[in-house]
């Protein structure tokens, strides 16, 4: 896709005049589960290991985080500029991503515009064979996630090497991430240490697993010398971006441990994959979000490692440099009043922390590597809400991450928007359908809504005279009661008592 | 005053005794309590569940039930948190603009109790007795979307003969959810545990809240573990008085074990 040929967004319009646009294609990346959430969610439920270690590492980051944003004055303040950084971006989105373009390129880098997944591994692949090399180091990033690189690269025979610590063990794990910023939150340190004495060439030889212990030190720097080799030897880099500024063309990554800054500077040849929506207008804007983003995140104040770059340095830093441009769905995205808000998203994990169902389903259930709730509103609107369709259901609507939201997106009301979408794009009457109509037209209709209630009150004699409910009641009832007691109707509703003890 | 009482849906058809102590605690503060007739229920189950279309003629329903009312008060955090922020939407969504105006001035009438006694009314000691030891569970839609604060737990710290104790993690859902009790029963009830292991650690004899759904929830848990911890609604200790309520009626379980 090229600048002149990028499809306009229909900011403004509203949505009955929205054209179809295209979602991110099926068969590449993931951003679709195999299982619906409940089912994924009910096994997830019944594994103890798993629950224990997201429960005691959300708990943990939950607490750093209330502890940092609790110092900031301001942070509700911080939190609403962010906000308003992130619509105004959003507005004329189509104008910064010409003038990030345009600057990159002035600055000697090469900007390649990514309709999809497929496109965006092809471009990344085409360009890191024209180097010769077989193999890439990466910096975390959830674009390269979601577009599935990794295994792109592979099948064109290029081994692609993840360098951040948890994305490393995710990957040595042949596991899936589980976790925005926490890849491997799943796993505890003994199951680290497992997956490192068993994938490692350095614990290969007799007795040498006796100096790995879980110690998290320990880890790290077997770790480090996993990965320290595979810096100085690489010759291709490829990252995401967690912002972009559109007036220098300066990109920059946010990280904890270095390992990124390695990548970024090491070898000859960068290539960036970034979602079209990373973008900011200016450099100051830059100030808002580095100061929400490490205390969302990590919960820390300053994140360790902040790394801008603005195309090519003589004889600094990569002599090539490549961005690729995604936008896989994020268009038909922005094409939607109510849930666009879903782009303004920093990525920063803030609401899966305080989910209370990501923190025991787990990641894995979403079926997406955008888990919790932003994955929730995020996953079925790049794909199309029909091939994610259970994930707007997979919240109580708690509200708890509207409110740890650095950037205010109102998860809640997109998840209900997005249910909605979902019922109004089925053809055929579904009984749940059916069921709803008819409780409407009884709700809207006094005489009849009184008839309903008095049909609902005749459950009590399924009780034979008992406190509760049976147990054993068709579904969906059953899906209540196979855990919770259902108290027996009362022979009488409130109004009916009331009009009958007050004359009407 | 007269008040205008919304029983809501649920506590009108399963939970009727909720709404009688509203009225009767109202009663009692001295003024006239009137039913409208036409009540039925507020949308937001049709809305959360995506059934934003079928919840219009709901949501129309509600306001021209309630047309003309001086002030609204309902023993539900979360449905007056649906008229306040969903309602005027459904319909504005629908094309009734008409309507819409009406519903958001009828929200701004409508008040969850514990607003309606503390910031309408100016009281905290309602004069209520109620010699039991109370967990108070902050229901998620009363705390985030109405930001009730520490209202209930002022008017219970009134309450002559409670003890109130403290619920960790108290901030937590309890996994209800309207419909995702249902559609995602096993996280939900995986939720809810949680919930009920901290509710047991208080050794309170009952969880109290201001949303009779997520006590149906919670009580309905405990019941079905025969634990003896009942859930009461916090209408129904406010209206719990040493005359007008027997010891009998007072420990009531809201589900009997």
């Amino acid at each position: 896709m090229t600048a002149t040929s990028r499809p306009p967004t229909f900011l403004g319009l509203p949505t009955a005049q929205r054209p179809s646009l295209p979602t991110a294609p099926r068969g590449v990346g993931h951003l679709r589960g195999d299982r619906s959430f409940p089912d994924a969610a009910r096994d997830a439920l019944r594994d103890g290991q798993l629950r224990a270690n997201l429960g005691h590492a959300t708990s943990t980051i939950r607490a750093k985080r209330a502890a940092v944003v609790g110092e900031v004055p301001d942070w509700e303040e911080l939190r609403q500029a962010g906000k308003a950084l992130k619509q105004a971006t959003m507005a004329r989105l189509d104008e910064l991503l010409v003038q990030l373009e345009e600057q990159v390129t002035a600055r000697g880098g090469t900007v390649h515009w990514a309709r999809d997944a497929t496109e965006a591994n092809e471009i990344v692949t085409r360009l890191v064979r024209a180097t010769g090399a077989d193999e890439v180091v990466k910096v975390k990033s959830m674009a390269t996630q979601e577009i599935g690189l990794n295994e792109a690269l592979e099948a064109a025979g290029i081994a692609a090497h993840e360098t951040d610590l948890a994305e490393l063990i995710v990957q040595l794990g042949e596991d899936e991430p589980s976790h925005i910023l926490v890849p491997a939150i799943h796993k505890n340190r003994a199951e680290i240490r497992e997956i490192f004495l068993r994938t490692m060439p350095q614990f290969a030889e007799p007795g040498a697993a006796a100096e790995l212990t879980d110690e998290p030190r320990r880890l790290a720097m077997a770790a480090r010398a996993h990965l320290r080799e595979r810096f100085l030897r690489a010759r291709v880099a490829v990252s995401g971006a967690n912002f972009a500024v559109a007036e220098t063309g300066t990109l920059a990554v946010v990280e904890s441990e270095g390992n990124g800054r390695m990548c970024l500077t090491l070898p000859q040849t960068l290539i960036t994959v970034m979602g079209i929506e990373k973008l900011v207008p200016t450099w100051q804007d830059l100030e808002v979000f580095l100061q929400l983003l490490p205390r969302s995140s990590t919960g820390e104040r300053m994140n360790p490692y902040t790394s801008l770059w603005t195309g090519v340095t003589p004889g600094d830093g990569p002599q090539e440099f490549h961005l690729v441009l995604l936008d896989n769905g994020r268009t038909a995205v922005l094409a939607d009043e109510v849930g666009r808000e879903a782009l303004h998203c920093i990525r920063c994990s803030a609401c899966l922390n305080v989910c209370p169902v990501y923190e025991r389903a787990g990641g894995h259930a979403y079926g997406s590597v955008y888990p919790g709730p932003i994955g929730a509103v995020l996953s079925p609107q790049l794909t199309g809400v029909e091939d994610n369709a259970s994930l707007p259901y997979a919240s109580s609507l708690c509200g708890a991450c509207y409110d740890a939201c650095p950037v205010a997106i109102d998860i809640p009301s997109i998840l209900v928007h997005l249910r909605a979408e979902h019922v109004e794009a089925q053809q055929r009457t579904t009984p749940e359908a059916a069921a709803f109509r008819a409780l409407s037209r009884a709700m809207s209709s006094p005489w009849l809504w009184r008839l309903a209630q008095r049909a609902a009150g005749l459950g009590r004699f399924l009780s034979r005279g008992g406190p509760t409910l049976p147990v054993a009641l068709p579904p969906p009832a059953s899906a209540w009661t196979r855990s919770r007691d259902l108290p027996t109707p009362p022979r009488e509703t409130f109004t009916q008592a009331w009009a009958r003890e007050h004359g009407r | 005053m007269r008040v205008a009482l919304f029983a809501t849906c649920l506590v009108d058809t399963m939970v009727p005794q909720v709404a009688h102590a509203t009225a009767t605690l109202l009663q009692r503060l001295g003024h006239e309590v009137v039913v409208p007739p036409g009540q039925a229920c507020c949308g937001q189950m049709h809305v959360n569940t995506g059934y934003r279309r079928e919840a219009v003629p709901v949501v129309a329903n509600h306001v021209r039930a309630f047309a003309g009312a001086e002030a609204v008060v309902a023993p539900s955090g979360s449905c007056v948190a649906s008229i306040h922020h969903q309602q005027a939407m459904v319909l504005r969504r629908a094309g009734e603009h008409g309507l819409a105006s009406d519903a958001e001035a009828l929200a701004g009438r409508t008040y969850e109790l514990s607003q309606f006694l503390v910031d309408v009314l100016g009281v905290t000691d309602v004069g209520a007795y109620y010699p039991h030891r109370v967990t108070y569970h902050p229901t998620c839609h009363s705390l985030r979307l109405l930001r009730v604060g520490d209202r209930p737990l002022r008017l219970l710290r009134a309450v002559r003969g409670l003890e109130l104790v403290e619920l960790p993690g108290a901030d937590q859902c309890c996994g209800f959810g309207g419909t995702f009790a249902v559609k995602n029963a096993d996280t939900s009830t995986a939720m809810l545990t949680d919930k009920m292991a901290n509710v047991l650690s208080t050794h309170a004899e009952v969880c109290t809240a201001g949303d009779a759904s997520c006590l149906m929830h919670i009580g309905g848990g405990l019941s079905r573990l025969r634990s003896g911890t009942r859930t009461v609604h916090l209408a129904e200790i406010l209206a719990s008085t040493e005359q007008a309520v027997t010891p009998h009626q007072a420990t009531r379980p809201a589900v009997p074990a």
